[in-house]
């Protein structure tokens, strides 16, 4: 087929695909189911004694799927009780009243809710950029960006009050992300170096940047033996919402301001119809009198920062100080969180709800049933495998759904 | 979709493209003899030598070399400059890689002379750390070829690295036959591959996402497995032997070379082996013209009547056997166990390597060699003292790839229909 009709029809699917939402859900629903039943497989294989049930399978067979039901049902219920909290405890608590209660009672939330936040944000970023047409795969470095800005503004000014010294630290947080997104989209639109390429390099420059600055006389705390930095001071640090017993902080609520934010942004700013323009055709937009360059730079500068915020989040609500490799893999997962919520900003809520939920309980069930966390990195993986090939879903579930618009080409767009 | 989407591409192609390459060579020569001159030699006593180490087992010890470390810098630095010259001045396009690829190695030796100042410095051992290095980089970097060739990108290098090193250690150490090890492997990876083609080529998702996904998936498996299984029985599921050398008789006597090339693992031989036969396969065989012309133009190749989609799925899945292999050298080639997370984004490395080759064997081969010796350099700075922070020297794959794609150092093309699924309606 000629490129031409290629893009032609590439439009047609996505408009088309827009007044018939309700596919997108079920797609979504039969790829969550999917997922389970692929970790549920993964939870017998890895339990020893069922295994041994299953060997015993001509013999028993009921004992070997009862083994298994039993392993399973028990990983994914504490991963529910560790994600949401045991409804029987949150009666008692409101029964006793005693705030050890609640904040037992509660602390499973909360713990969802500080995982949810960095998701949010990061995932908000990647999919602003996939709104128009870019695929900002350097959330790792600029998570970690964010947070050394937010670190360095964090303890460099000990006698500020809390009023200034907290919006200055989020700004320098959010201007050191920014400016990790600024590079690949500068590059894209003056050099047409492809963004994957180069955010994914900087994800790496920007850890060994960390590696170094930990080790520098401005970052590290002393006695500078540890590789760690210099703690944020008090009056920078994000409040908690609940009480000092529960990690929940102030940027949930910022970060569902975001969302909001967002969302009018994408829908309702002429900044946002470039975007969106620009993710749906390019060359409309060019014809349009829409300067794609200038949009690279700003979708991408944007985007980063607000995956930065993600970071600046993470080490001004709950860690305070940074260590090598911060961040982990907050940066890969705001991309199975965008992709999981097609990009919308609420659907990205959604979505980082989900896998904070998954990442909370997940540590409930490492302690209760020895299944290891990881299990919850699987059941996203698999989950957003599916999300992004609705084909697969329709093929094993036989269901007639309509096709979703690609998200992005290849190397050469 | 590349001649919708790169108009911007095409504005600035108005200019030659191998003229601004050809300047772009230039200029980084210039830059690299810059470098030479101006910070390796300035501040360095007149009478200050470094000894470079030559001497490996089995062959016979060779002297080793002594350098004057000012005026090696100088001279290294004024050929560097006069290469710089030459690449500006010459109308042929022809052989600038590899003028660029000997200021490279120039600087490396007059970096080496420079930081090794007065004492010496274990060349023969920095060489055989860069080549250990380069194989699993080399081996990814030509799953990356093979996939992308033939028009699929592959992200899940990574993944397919962590999962053949999984089972390479894992049916290694059950079995006690690190053959079967390495098989496991190369079937592991080949998995993956399997994946991706069927989510790419069948199903047309998004190559970039599923590669980055299956990212994930192998990451958290890998993790996940080793927590669950691996560490309880540690003893019988993860200490797996390694393969050891294997001399090749005369050959692994020859000086300098010998211990380099002709005393090395299966690893090193079989990495040489895929090399030379993707090389000639792409370019010299029929296969290879298909792959590329299904790469370039899947509409063309079809309408000749190549079956897009099933030569696709070989790629990959050859493209993952491939990376498997690199990834099982990671356990049963060098620590034995497996370890969380062990490959540390080296497959991303690997597809820097490739990009940096500019989608090319060979260039993949050059690419990997100089990240190998970035990575082994950390090691012998570390001994010296050298005011280079190791984190910057780990930097410099990412930065060279990022200078290459953008294209101050010449630009690199990927093949137009890259990324891009088939169909034939």
């Amino acid at each position: 087929m000629s490129a031409e009709t290629t893009q032609r029809r590439n439009v047609k699917d996505r408009i088309s695909s827009v007044p018939r939402r309700g596919n997108s859900a079920v797609i979504t629903l039969l790829a969550f189911f999917s997922a389970l039943v692929v970790g549920a497989l993964i939870i017998i294989l890895a339990t020893p004694s069922v295994m041994t049930a299953w060997k015993d399978f001509f013999i028993s067979p009921g004992h070997a799927l009862a083994a298994s039901w039993a392993a399973v049902a028990k990983a994914y219920g504490s991963l529910f009780i560790g994600s949401i909290g045991n409804p029987a405890d949150i009666a008692a608590a409101f029964r006793s009243g005693k705030a050890s209660d609640f904040v037992s009672a509660f602390g499973p939330i909360s713990e969802t809710v500080v995982s949810t936040t960095p998701l949010m944000m990061a995932g908000l970023g990647i999919a602003l950029a996939f709104r128009a047409g870019l695929f900002d795969i350097g959330g790792q470095g600029q998570v970690i960006l964010g947070a050394a800005g937010a670190t360095l503004a964090g303890f460099a000014f000990p006698s500020l009050p809390a009023a200034l010294h907290l919006p200055l630290a989020l700004l320098v947080g959010a201007a050191f992300g920014a400016a990790w997104g600024f590079i690949p989209g500068i590059l894209k639109a003056k050099t047409g170096a492809h963004e994957v390429i180069t955010s994914m390099m900087l994800n790496y420059v920007g850890l060994n940047l960390l590696t170094w600055l930990l080790t520098t006389e401005l970052y590290q705390a002393p006695p500078r033996i540890q590789s760690v930095s210099k703690t944020i001071v008090e009056a920078a640090r994000l409040p908690h919402l609940a009480g000092p017993s529960l990690r929940m902080n102030w940027s949930f609520i910022l970060a569902v301001l975001f969302i909001f934010g967002v969302s009018w942004l994408l829908q309702r700013s002429t900044v946002g119809f470039r975007f969106r323009m620009l993710g749906l055709n390019r060359e409309a937009a060019r014809v349009a009198g829409v300067h794609i360059e200038g949009q690279y730079v700003l979708a991408m500068t944007l985007a980063g920062m607000l995956v930065g915020l993600a970071g600046a989040f993470m080490v001004l609500g709950v860690d305070y100080r940074m260590a090598p490799n911060y961040g982990g893999t907050t940066g890969f997962d705001g991309i199975t969180v965008a992709i999981l919520g097609r990009g919308t900003p609420v659907g990205v809520a959604l979505s980082a709800l989900l896998f904070g939920a998954f990442t909370a309980g997940g540590r409930t069930m490492q302690v209760n049933t020895n299944i290891p966390l990881q299990l919850v990195q699987v059941l996203q993986a698999v989950l957003v495998l599916f999300v992004a090939a609705p084909g697969v879903i329709r093929t094993i579930y036989r269901i007639k759904v309509s096709r979703a618009g690609r998200v992005f080409g290849g190397w050469a767009g | 979709m590349s001649a919708i989407v790169s108009p911007g591409a095409a504005m600035r192609l108005k200019r030659d493209p191998a003229e601004i390459r050809r300047h772009g060579l230039g200029i980084a020569l210039l830059v690299l003899a810059g470098i030479n001159l101006l910070l390796f030699a300035r501040g360095t006593a007149g009478d200050v030598m470094t000894t470079f180490l030559l001497t490996a087992a089995p062959a016979p010890p060779v002297p080793a070399i002594r350098l004057h470390v000012l005026p090696t810098v100088l001279v290294l630095g004024v050929i560097c400059a006069l290469l710089g010259i030459l690449q500006l001045a010459w109308r042929s396009n022809r052989r600038t890689y590899l003028l660029l690829g000997i200021g490279l190695a120039l600087t490396g030796v007059a970096f080496l002379a420079w930081a090794g100042k007065g004492v010496s410095v274990d060349a023969e051992g920095l060489l055989a750390t860069s080549l250990i290095e380069a194989v699993p980089l080399t081996l990814g970097a030509l799953s990356g070829v093979l996939c992308e060739r033939s028009g699929v990108i592959n992200i899940a290098i990574e993944g397919q690295f962590l999962i053949s090193a999984f089972f390479g250690a894992m049916i290694g150490s059950l079995t006690h036959n690190l053959w079967a090890g390495l098989l496991a492997g190369a079937v592991a990876g080949g998995m993956i591959g399997v994946i991706l083609a069927i989510f790419a080529i069948t199903y047309a998702a998004d190559q970039i996402i599923v590669g980055v996904v299956l990212d994930a998936f192998a990451l958290g498996l890998t993790s996940f497995f080793l927590q669950s299984l691996l560490v309880p029985q540690q003893a019988t599921l993860n200490s797996p032997a390694v393969f050891s050398p294997i001399p090749i008789p005369l050959l692994d006597r020859i000086p300098v070379v010998g211990p380099l090339l002709f005393n090395q693992n299966i690893f090193v031989y079989l990495t040489i082996g895929i090399l030379v036969a993707v090389q000639i396969g792409l370019f010299h065989t029929r296969w290879g013209l298909r792959v590329r012309a299904v790469g370039e133009h899947p509409r063309a190749a079809d309408t000749v009547g190549i079956n897009v989609p099933r030569l696709r799925y070989g790629n990959v899945i050859l493209g993952g056997i491939v990376a498997g292999i690199g990834g099982a050298s990671f356990t049963i080639g060098s620590t034995g166990q497996f370890a969380p997370n062990m490959t540390a984004g080296l497959g991303y490395i690997a597809l820097a390597a490739m990009i940096f080759g500019r989608w090319r064997p060979l260039g993949a081969l050059g690419a990997a060699l100089l990240f190998g010796f970035c990575d082994a350099l950390q090691f012998t700075l570390s001994v010296l003292s050298v005011p280079i922070p190791s984190p910057f020297l780990s930097m410099f794959p990412y930065l060279a790839t990022i200078l290459a794609v953008a294209g101050l150092v010449g630009r690199v093309v990927s093949p137009a229909a890259d990324g891009q699924p088939y169909s034939r309606e």
